[in-house]
């Protein structure tokens, strides 16, 4: 199966669309469902938009988003950037259980990305951020 | 995105169809802040057509939800399904708020 290999943008939300259009139609010939196909595309924008947000806070930069299937029997994203170092782990999870009033607006992309995806890998590798999503092939 | 809102009775009913994302997501909080503006206090939101949520439409509706709670308001959900109803469960959405089958039943609780 072919897959289109990586697309690199400028780390700017005017590029989210496009990003998530790659991810798309690649996942689309892996032949998930729609709902999983959806679950993908939340968690590649969530990604994202922490990159557009946190990555480059002086001078603008690229991010990556590159997909392959592994073993044949899972298709793994990775979503790059060269920007400042961002330790995954060390964000804190937001009190799902909270009353409204005391819920914090935000710090829920993070959760979605794990909660959705199989597994979530993040490494900093020769000055950049790694973040690799692996989802189970249907 | 699309969004199509409904005046029933002392409730307003809005419907939001498609998707909901970090591009759209201003727009539904254009509509939640006028009518919140208009003084409608009782909003029931249909997400029956919705397929789509990412957090920044999670961070519209909590908005939302405070500012209608500190207003004696109330925010009602109705017709969640498939990535929409997991993404609410995750975030804890779905025991934070109010959530029922059809509109009728989420209006007469109002």
């Amino acid at each position: 199966m072919e897959l289109p290999a990586h697309i690199i943008r400028q780390a700017s939300q005017k590029n989210l669309s496009e990003f998530i259009q790659f991810i798309a139609e690649a996942a689309e010939t892996v032949g998930f469902s729609e709902e999983r196909l959806n679950e993908i595309k939340i968690a590649v924008e969530e990604a994202l938009v922490n990159i557009f947000n946190y990555a480059y806070p002086e001078e603008t930069g690229e991010a990556i988003v590159a997909c392959r299937i592994e073993h044949d029997r899972q298709f793994v994203i990775e979503i790059i950037d060269e920007g400042e170092p961002f330790d995954f782990e060390s964000i804190e999870t937001p009190d799902v259980e909270a009353d409204i009033s005391d819920r914090q607006i935000g710090g829920l992309g993070i959760l979605l990305i794990k909660e959705l995806m199989d597994s979530v890998d993040y490494r900093r590798e020769s000055g950049r951020n790694i973040l690799q999503l692996v989802v189970k092939r249907p | 995105m699309d969004i199509d809102t409904e005046k029933k009775g002392n409730a307003v009913v809005i419907r939001i169809k498609g998707k909901v994302d970090a591009d759209t997501a201003p727009s539904l909080q254009e509509c939640f802040t006028n009518q919140i503006a208009q003084n409608e206090k009782k909003i029931v939101v249909n997400l029956e057509g919705l397929d789509y949520i990412s957090s920044a439409g999670l961070r519209v509706v909590l908005a939302a939800a405070k500012n209608l709670k500190a207003l004696h308001g109330e925010l009602l959900f109705v017709g969640l399904k498939g990535s929409v109803e997991k993404v609410f469960k995750i975030s804890g959405f779905y025991s934070a708020f109010k959530i029922f089958d059809t509109e009728e039943t989420a209006l007469a609780q109002l």
